[in-house]
């Protein structure tokens, strides 16, 4: 039998009883539009999520004090800066040597009252270098930075958030004031604009102070860590092998630091969230397995609805075979034009939820649609065996005496 | 060309044991006329399942051009059904949603043979049945006695040498029961062996053989001179 003929059989047979055709491709059709939109949905939050570090750029690298053991791997990554050896300014100092790096903002964290005429609140201080202004890609309200100086020294100057801002001086200019931040004072250069987060840590809530004076402030011998704003790009790797190799020089010979890259972050939370993608895909795949099984019971209902046009093929010479193969074919036809049906419905809703929430990218992986069709035709192989196997098997004389 | 030894087909009902074919010997020749008459429940279908390869005997030989059946697997009996023999049944048995040049074409669908062959022999086969203006109708769409006319016709695409027919004219009208009989009467004439139950005596008595059953044997066997 030739496969047009087997094609065009199983559609007549499809379009004879529109009403079940309309539900099965129905049933399937909502399983593949389920893969599709909640992939989309998954794909979506990924995308939002790595998006919101990929606005810091790719360019940077990051050095941490502490040896990472599985380095290399994305594995869990010792961020708590716990170091048997400090990593100090004059290890920043020394990257400077490096032509590929452009910026390099030392940082160091902590907590500290910051007061101003008899009012006082705790505030997050991160120690650094003006570059650490564009690195972050941060915007002043008013007044400037942290003022060009070298590492080692710089006058006792801050720049305040937002939030500090309007808590310690209300209405008031706060630029030229100086305020109290532990034990120390310090003048305000500047105003942050910025509202988000950086390093964990609220921009508005924070006191950004020159990383000597956090140093000395908390007494503390080792940076937090070191950000290093890497010209090209594609030299990426040299530069983190030249860091590791200047400061293992620096560090008595031991390689005691761990450098990554911003692509390693983003990396981890990319297979945190293909991870949920897949999950949320297969979750979706079981209701087109229910559907395949609602294909089955309607095969089988046909089989016995067709006996007596089994039993006429047989009478005419139709080979078991050849009777199975209208059945598959059938089957896979529904399943086929219902995952198509599917798809389409799914990517067109897709693209009305884009519109709708136009902050939020929906964006359907390619593999939920190849993977949520072939499921289904998969499904409708299987699911058709059955009935095609019991319509194969009818005696043709029983089948043929059989209901018409 | 047909020949039936000890032939005997067995149904188990229940505890019980029916004959429907009890031990029967038969020859039949090419071109001949047959008809199978008998009460109902004599085992007139049985036979021509059997001898349509439809159904296997529970013992005893089919042999049909010097060839024992009874050692065919499906598909092989599946071939000779296809190539061989044609059917026609009291009920039609067209397939409803296919159009009356489909319901023909359908035997040469299943043994592969490209379109526009078929094309030309189902043409042929509506002209011989009389229904070249119905090609494109639906079952529904025609009588009785043109629904069995593309029955006919389909059971003759495939050029078969034997044609068995199960009370063809049971469901229809006298008018064009009669145009049936007449219509595969003439297709015996052009060579094609003829077999046809009946329970009508009058069509019975035109054959050129008449075979009576009862209980699954042969009470009865007279030729026409
Ligand atoms: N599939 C079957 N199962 C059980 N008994 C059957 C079956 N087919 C036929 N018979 C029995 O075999 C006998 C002959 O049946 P059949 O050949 O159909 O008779 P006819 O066509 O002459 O009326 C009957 O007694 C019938 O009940
Ligand atoms: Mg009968």
């Amino acid at each position: 039998m030739r496969l047009s003929d087997i094609l065009f059989l199983a559609y007549t047979t499809l379009i004879r009883y529109p009403l079940r055709t309309i539900m099965l491709l129905i049933a399937t059709s909502i399983g593949v539009m389920a893969v599709i939109l909640l992939t989309a949905v998954g794909e979506g939050a990924r995308d939002y999520i790595t998006g919101e570090f990929r606005n810091l750029g790719t360019n940077l690298l990051i050095v941490i004090p502490g040896r990472n053991e599985t380095s290399g791997g994305g594995g869990p990554i010792d961020l708590a800066g716990l170091s048997p050896r400090p990593l100090t300014i004059e290890d920043a100092q020394s990257l400077s040597q490096i032509d590929n790096i452009r910026r390099i903002a030392p940082v160091v964290i902590g907590e500290a009252p910051a007061q101003y005429d008899g009012l006082e609140r705790s505030a997050s201080i991160i120690g650094t270098t003006p570059e650490f202004l564009s690195i972050r890609q941060w915007e002043m309200e008013s007044g400037s930075f942290l003022p060009g100086a070298s590492m080692r020294y710089s006058p006792p100057v801050c720049a305040i958030g937002k939030e500090i801002k309007s808590e310690l001086f209300g209405d008031a200019v706060a630029v030229g004031e100086w305020i109290r931040i532990g034990d120390r004072r310090c003048r305000v250069a500047g105003v942050i604009a910025e509202e988000g987060r950086a390093i964990g840590i609220d921009v508005q809530k924070t006191v950004v102070i020159p990383v000597a004076l956090g140093t000395a402030l908390f007494n503390r011998d080792s940076l937090f860590r070191i950000i290093v704003d890497v010209r090209t790009t594609s030299r990426m790797d040299q530069t983190k092998q030249s860091i590791l190799s200047i400061i293992k020089r620096r560090h008595q010979g031991k390689e005691d630091i761990t450098v990554i890259k911003q692509d390693t972050v983003l990396q981890s939370f990319d297979n945190i969230f293909n991870v949920l993608t897949m999950a949320l895909g297969s979750i979706a795949s079981i209701s087109l397995l229910v559907a395949g099984i609602l294909i089955m019971n309607v095969m089988l209902v046909a089989v016995s609805q067709r006996q007596a046009e089994i039993g006429l093929l047989k009478a005419i010479g139709a080979k078991n075979k050849q009777i199975n193969n209208l059945f598959v074919v059938e089957a896979i036809m529904l399943s086929g034009s219902g995952a198509i049906m599917g798809l389409i419905l799914g990517h067109s809703i897709t693209q009305v939820l884009k519109v709708a929430f136009p902050d939020f990218n929906f964006l359907p992986p390619m593999w939920a649609s190849y993977v949520s069709l072939i499921v289904a035709l998969i499904s409708g192989i299987i699911f058709g065996l059955l009935p095609a196997r019991r319509a194969a098997k009818l005696d043709p004389v029983e089948a043929l005496s059989g209901n018409k | 060309m047909i020949r039936l030894e000890k032939l005997s087909r067995k149904f188990h009902v229940g505890n019980q044991v029916v004959h429907a074919l009890d031990e029967v010997d038969l020859e039949i020749n090419p071109n001949d006329y047959v008809s199978i008459m008998g009460v109902s429940g004599s085992g007139k279908s049985t036979l021509l399942n059997i001898l349509g390869l439809l159904d296997t005997p529970t013992s005893g030989d089919y042999i049909l051009s010097g060839i024992n059946t009874s050692k065919m697997d499906d598909d092989e009996m599946a071939g000779i059904r296809s190539t061989k023999i044609g059917f026609i049944f009291q009920s039609f048995h067209l397939i409803p949603r296919l159009t009356a040049f489909e319901n023909i074409e359908m035997p040469m669908i299943l043994s592969g043979i490209n379109p526009n062959e078929r094309s030309m022999k189902v043409n042929s086969a509506l002209e011989k049945v009389g229904l070249t203006d119905r090609s494109d109708h639906k079952p529904e769409q025609l009588s009785g006695g043109q629904r069995q006319r593309v029955a006919i016709a389909r059971s003759i695409v495939m050029e078969p040498d034997v044609l068995l027919a199960d009370e063809p004219t049971g469901n229809l009208d006298t008018t064009s029961g009669n145009e049936v009989v007449k219509l595969i009467e003439e297709l015996n004439l052009a060579g094609l062996t003829l077999i046809v139950v009946t329970h009508d005596r009058e069509m019975g008595e035109r054959s050129n053989r008449l075979i009576e059953l009862r209980d699954g044997k042969i009470i009865n066997d007279q030729r026409k001179s």
